[in-house]
């Protein structure tokens, strides 16, 4: 069984504390890093108004919420789980901004209001993964189903507009002296936070050791179902404050609100190089990801393609970053047996 | 290790190698797309099908190329004529529905026959947040005008008020926005629609029995506004009763299972009245695979004549309405380019011209809608005409 350690790159380094495989790391996010800067001189070379003074603002607007939404999502799947339910808490945070502030409450009690409803709703999501130990997947198409649901019983076909204007300014003016709209300033501060909880704390240490082996983790001492719980709950507020970004930047808050974007969001932690099955991935890779999708959906809408074969481009990524690791892990177990035999 | 990380490498590279691909894929297609969309509309409405589906061939094919210079002399009211060369984003609610498709087809003649062009750009999904990215493109893209038909009346205006800040004519048609000053392209009067379905089916069924309608979302604000000038226009048919008005929610399935229902509750029923394509194909094709019912119910609403060309040949709906989608396109377009050249369009009684449909007079801000015009009376389609339309 020598070849094991020797050929398939173990996962536990010389001195037998679990770390990610660097080295894995920096290779796919290298070629992000390519794939970015290709992407760039695509839509450079396709549309004269690619990148330029607005055109970096309105990426920032598209994707603010979107990317934000991604955070604790990766964080999440770096456990071996996952978390569907992301837009649909969007939606029903943006829904109930709207009517608590339709029905007068003072708009920043009714932001906190919602931030704490988006807590309890992530922790709801925690409690029957981690207490009753359903899987992620099932339980978070249900509350996908459940946010959206009282969501649309809160406010119906109706939709709740006219909020004050010193918010939805979010959505036409970026951050002074910049060109960044709100949520992507906002998204590279949390990004910024989450990437040192991951890669520089002992909590994202754990997180990673979950993702590789929940039970060695455990036997470890790490607390797996806490953390999980925690990281569910964050998702909750995070993506309630998305839904709040998303309200004010559309001046609008509508049951449907977000409708579909989970899908955006876990091929954009996915294409980030975090594995679907836990342990691998890092905040910098979900970033790069981010601005990948970002400036190839712009250049793809600025050449007027239409959404449908945008589509086809956001699916194949998504397929492209779930198979290929997989392929590659085959390709070696084949090279490995075949180095044995020789 | 070594093993692994060429493994990698070259998997990085096949990556590379499968994006560059799509990345190609998506430019050569595109790269036939300028090429043909600098004379003419974009590809994805390319002006040979508009050509050949618009109803406007019935009109006047001959007269394409001049409806500006004959309507000219007639209208004072078009000041300096329509400037060359105007570029307008027609921004349907997604990019597939066949309804939008034909009204941008509409569109697209328009400004061919003006010497513009056409982009048609929207999401997959009727949401405001996928058509923004397409107001944000017609901005930097510096066109002269926007037709929207609006997936929400408030949640675009930031973005329209950004083009408008940035000198694009903004003009709505089929779903208004609540957005200030910009025109709406109203398809038909609500009332029309509301009395004029329940007179054809009343000629049709001698006035006489129980009727009921088959709607599409309880929520949805047309059809309620339909809905409620079909029960007004009832009183004046005192022997015909409406027994039920069910939803099934412009889906075909829905459809069909309240369709089921409201036949098994009533059985003498004498007519439907299915304001909705999706509902009224729906009721024609379950009709059709029950003739027996025929002998005593009829089917009428707003229906598509492509999707219901089958059912009015074989006798199981006699008569349908409509308005021309490609003419609501037609007018919005023509609207547009009157705008981006000056003409005032968003005051009350202002005319402007709009090509073979003509001239029309700007209605006054009522009910919560700006400043509107009416595209005209409904179609009403039967054996004689519905194979004359390809929509």
């Amino acid at each position: 069984m020598s070849f094991d350690l020797a050929t398939a790159p173990p996962r536990l380094d010389q001195a037998g504390s679990v770390r990610p495989s660097w080295r894995v790391l920096v290779r796919w996010e290298t070629a992000l890093v390519f794939i970015f800067v290709g992407a760039l001189f695509f839509g450079a070379s396709e549309s004269p108004h690619f990148m330029t003074r607005t055109d970096v603002f309105f990426i920032g607007l598209n994707m603010g919420e979107i990317a934000i939404m991604a955070l604790p999502l990766t964080l999440i799947v770096m456990t071996g789980e996952i978390d569907l339910s992301v837009a649909a808490m969007l939606g029903l945070s943006s829904t109930l901004l709207g009517y608590l502030y339709q029905n007068h409450w003072p708009i920043w009690l009714a932001m906190a209001a919602v931030l704490v409803i988006g807590a309890v709703g992530g922790a709801f999501n925690g409690f029957l993964v981690t207490k009753l130990g359903l899987p992620s997947i099932a339980v978070t198409i249900g509350t996908l189903a459940l946010f959206r649901g009282i969501a649309e019983i809160v406010l119906g076909a109706k939709s709740v507009v006219n909020f004050p204007t010193k918010f939805t300014n979010i959505g036409v003016k970026p951050i002074p002296h910049t060109e960044l709209s709100y949520s992507a300033g906002i998204f590279i501060v949390l990004a910024v936070v989450y990437g040192v909880v991951l890669h520089a704390t002992p909590a994202g240490r754990s997180m990673i050791a979950i993702g590789l082996q929940s039970e060695a983790a455990f036997f470890a001492g790490i607390r797996v179902k806490r953390i999980k719980f925690v990281l569910y709950t964050l998702s909750g507020v995070v993506c309630a404050f998305a839904g709040i970004l998303w309200t004010y930047r559309l001046s609008s808050s509508r049951y449907d609100n977000g409708l579909g974007l989970e899908l955006d969001v876990v091929a954009i932690v996915l294409f980030g190089g975090v594995s679907i099955f836990g342990g691998r991935g890092s905040i910098f890779g979900v970033v790069i990801a981010v601005l990948v999708f970002g400036s190839l959906k712009e250049a793809l809408t600025l050449m007027n393609i239409s959404a449908q074969a945008q589509n086809i481009v956001t699916g194949g990524l998504l397929l492209i970053s779930v198979i290929l690791p997989n392929v590659a892990d085959s390709l070696r177990r084949v090279r490995a047996r075949a180095g044995l035999r020789a | 290790m070594i093993h692994g990380s060429r493994t990698r490498r070259l998997s990085a590279v096949t990556f590379a190698v499968a994006l560059v691909t799509l990345a190609a894929g998506c430019s050569s297609s595109k790269k036939s797309t300028p090429a043909a969309s600098t004379p003419a509309p974009a590809a994805t409405s390319s002006s040979a099908p508009a050509a050949t589906s618009a109803p406007a061939a019935t009109s006047a094919p001959a007269a394409t190329s001049a409806p500006a210079a004959t309507s000219a002399p007639a209208v004072s009211a078009a000041p300096a004529g329509i400037k060359k060369g105007l570029v307008v984003y027609f921004i349907p609610k997604d990019t597939q529905n066949p309804y939008e498709v034909i009204a941008d087809k509409g569109g697209a003649a328009a400004l061919a026959e003006l010497g513009g062009k056409v982009v048609v750009s929207s999401g997959t999904a009727d949401t405001a947040a996928a058509q923004i990215p397409s107001i944000q493109a017609a901005i930097q893209a510096k066109a002269d005008a926007i037709v929207i038909a609006g997936n929400d009346p408030s949640a675009l205006c930031p973005s329209l008020a950004q083009a408008q800040a940035a000198g694009i004519k903004v003009v709505s048609f089929d779903s208004d926005v609540t957005c200030p000053s910009h025109l709406f392209i109203n398809q038909a009067n609500t009332e029309q629609i509301g009395t004029s379905e329940v007179d054809l089916l009343a000629k049709e069924i001698n006035s006489t029995g129980q009727i009921a309608i088959l709607s599409a979302a309880a929520t949805a604000t047309n059809q309620n506004a339909w809905i409620g000038y079909m029960k007004s226009q009832l009183a004046k048919y005192p022997n015909m009763k409406l027994v039920s008005t069910v939803y099934g929610n412009d889906d075909p399935a829905t459809s069909l299972t309240v369709l089921q229902g409201l036949l098994s509750a009533y059985p003498n029923l004498a007519g439907i009245i299915s304001p909705t394509t999706v509902g009224i194909s729906t009721a024609a094709q379950y009709l059709d695979n029950h003739k027996s019912l025929l002998s005593k119910l009829t089917l009428t609403g707003l229906g598509l004549p492509s999707q219901m060309k089958t059912y009015v040949n074989d006798g199981t709906v006699k008569a349908f309405e409509l308005w021309n989608p490609s003419d609501l396109g037609y007018l919005a377009g023509y609207a547009a380019a009157q705008a981006a050249s000056g003409t005032d369009i968003t005051t009350a009684g202002a005319t402007f011209a709009a090509g073979k449909l003509n001239t029309y007079t700007v209605l006054p801000a009522a009910n919560g809608t700006g400043p509107s015009v009416v595209l005209g009376p409904p179609t009403v389609f039967d054996k004689s005409n519905v194979n004359d339309f390809a929509f």
